[in-house]
């Protein structure tokens, strides 16, 4: 299990969660920009401190005064921006984690870069990767660390459609094929129902919802199973705030539906 | 007076030494104002920024009544058998440091800040401790950083004269550097030896800046 709780203030902003998920699988934390989606994921990697406590598979990463700093846990992160380190080549990135975690080159790594395509761009320039070279990049280097847990921000939305596109498969077969619990931000709702076991409906800093995706939808009604699900929640009020809040075309698309749903009195 | 080698490898080796010693001074200044949240850190900022706008003769005066004989500063190298530091090379290169110190500070204060938070956050999560990300992310790619502030703080020390002239007072072999050289050389009306040391001077100092430029044009393109 990963059991967490935080709550304050970081600047301006203020969280209030709590939650506990099995350690496996894909945790999507979805919500509108604002809603504290990476505030909670930089509180996991330990990047950010607020009071609370943190458990993972039984290890505790924080509680009271007690706080790992984040080199002391076991995490991979990908950030938005892929955050690769420009003075070194693909590689020298891919390795940076993986030689601190006292592992190299073995058929593990040469795995991680099959399975993102890797192989033709190890000797490569940072500098002459594309944007989807990048992300794939940042997500093998998180992976070859040998983290106990994955986190991700928002991989895809830096991206344009086409390398969106390129690199999504990728991330997909990665959900589907790691041993180890993923957490997955964005505010995508496609993303968020085909990548995710369960989402975590996050909105003003508190989690408003938890919603079990895998295990009540087949993939083909996924999104239109998503919409009702979220008419049946009432959760109307948060769909409008997506428009509002000028949200990605998708989740505003949907939540429109949800709301009409709602509004035609449909239930299951 | 000493010959114009023994001059000229005076003022190498002071600005070599000068050079190393800010380096080492500078890195962790520079970093501290780069990251300091304080405002109060910007009250050591204009600490170090001073020698760029206070006369070097301000600078040298005090300097040399603080390495003087009766500056509590010395009592404990005193207890030591070391009288002073003025007219010493060891003077000569602590007023140096002190002289030059923004001229490396701000270079590398300029590199930690561009490079932001992130790629240090980046190598915390890949496990690096403080010390291992500061070695292996920061100090990389903050490297063209280093390049102008060892380059200015060598430049910078070759070409002062008025701290050298209050601290060192031009003793051949100790503290006698070229452009004391080139004053000394004008009042004696040695114009020919003065011609000679200032073309050299000017063409070193053309040659700073032109590569300063070159590296900047070369390292400051912008990335795709």
């Amino acid at each position: 299990m990963i059991e967490a709780c935080f709550k304050g203030r970081l600047g301006d902003f203020s969280l209030d969660v709590e939650l506990s998920t099995p350690a496996s699988g894909v945790t999507v934390l979805f919500g509108p920009s604002g809603s504290g989606k990476t505030t909670l994921l930089r509180c996991l990697a330990g990047l950010a401190r607020l009071e609370g406590r943190l458990t993972v598979t039984g290890e505790i990463w924080q509680e009271g005064r007690l706080f790992l700093a984040p080199h002391r846990r076991r995490i991979g992160y990908v950030f938005q921006d892929a955050a690769l380190f420009e003075h070194l080549n693909v590689r020298g990135n891919l390795l940076y984690g993986r030689r601190r975690a006292g592992l190299g080159e073995d058929a593990e790594f040469d795995r991680v870069v099959g399975l993102l395509g890797l192989a033709p761009l190890l000797f490569r320039g940072v500098a002459k990767l594309s944007g989807g070279e990048r992300q794939r990049v940042a997500i093998g280097r998180a992976l070859l660390s040998d983290p106990r847990l994955l986190l991700m921000d928002e991989p895809l939305a830096s991206l344009d459609a086409a390398r969106k596109a390129e690199v999504a498969p990728y991330v997909e077969r990665l959900s589907r094929e790691a041993r180890i619990p993923i957490f997955y931000v964005t505010h995508d709702i496609t993303e968020a129902a085909r990548l995710g076991d369960r989402m975590l409906m996050m909105r003003d800093g508190c989690i408003v919802d938890t919603i079990e995706l895998k295990t009540q939808a087949p993939d083909a009604v996924e999104q239109d199973w998503l919409v009702r699900r979220l008419a049946q929640v009432g959760a109307d009020e948060l769909a409008a705030e997506f428009v509002l809040s000028g949200a990605a075309p998708t989740v505003a698309r949907l939540a429109v539906e949800a709301l009409n749903h709602r509004v035609n009195g449909g239930r299951d | 007076m000493s010959g114009i080698a023994d001059i000229v490898w005076l003022t190498l080796r002071l600005a070599g030494v000068t050079t190393i010693i800010l380096l080492l001074v500078a890195t962790p200044l520079a970093w501290w104002l780069a990251r300091s949240r304080f405002w109060w850190s910007e009250v050591v900022g204009a600490l170090v920024a001073l020698p760029i706008v206070l006369p070097p003769t301000v600078l040298g005066f005090y300097l040399l009544i603080a390495l003087g004989p009766h500056s509590i500063l010395m009592a404990p190298l005193q207890a030591l058998g070391v009288r002073t530091l003025a007219f010493t090379f060891t003077g000569l290169v602590i007023g140096s440091v002190i002289y030059s110190l923004p001229f490396a500070v701000q270079p590398l204060r300029n590199a930690f800040q561009a490079m932001g938070d992130r790629p240090l956050e980046a190598a915390a999560t890949l496990r690096a401790g403080p010390w291992d990300a500061f070695l292996t992310v920061a100090v990389p790619l903050a490297r063209p950083g280093f390049v102008v502030a060892a380059v200015l703080a060598f430049a910078h020390t070759v070409g002062e004269f008025g701290v050298v002239l209050m601290i060192g007072g031009g003793i051949p072999g100790e503290t006698e550097v070229l452009s004391i050289e080139i004053y000394r050389l004008v009042e004696a009306l040695e114009w020919g030896q003065a011609h000679l040391i200032a073309g050299c001077l000017l063409a070193f100092a053309f040659a700073v800046v032109l590569s300063l430029l070159l590296l900047d044009r070369r390292t400051g393109r912008p990335r795709p």
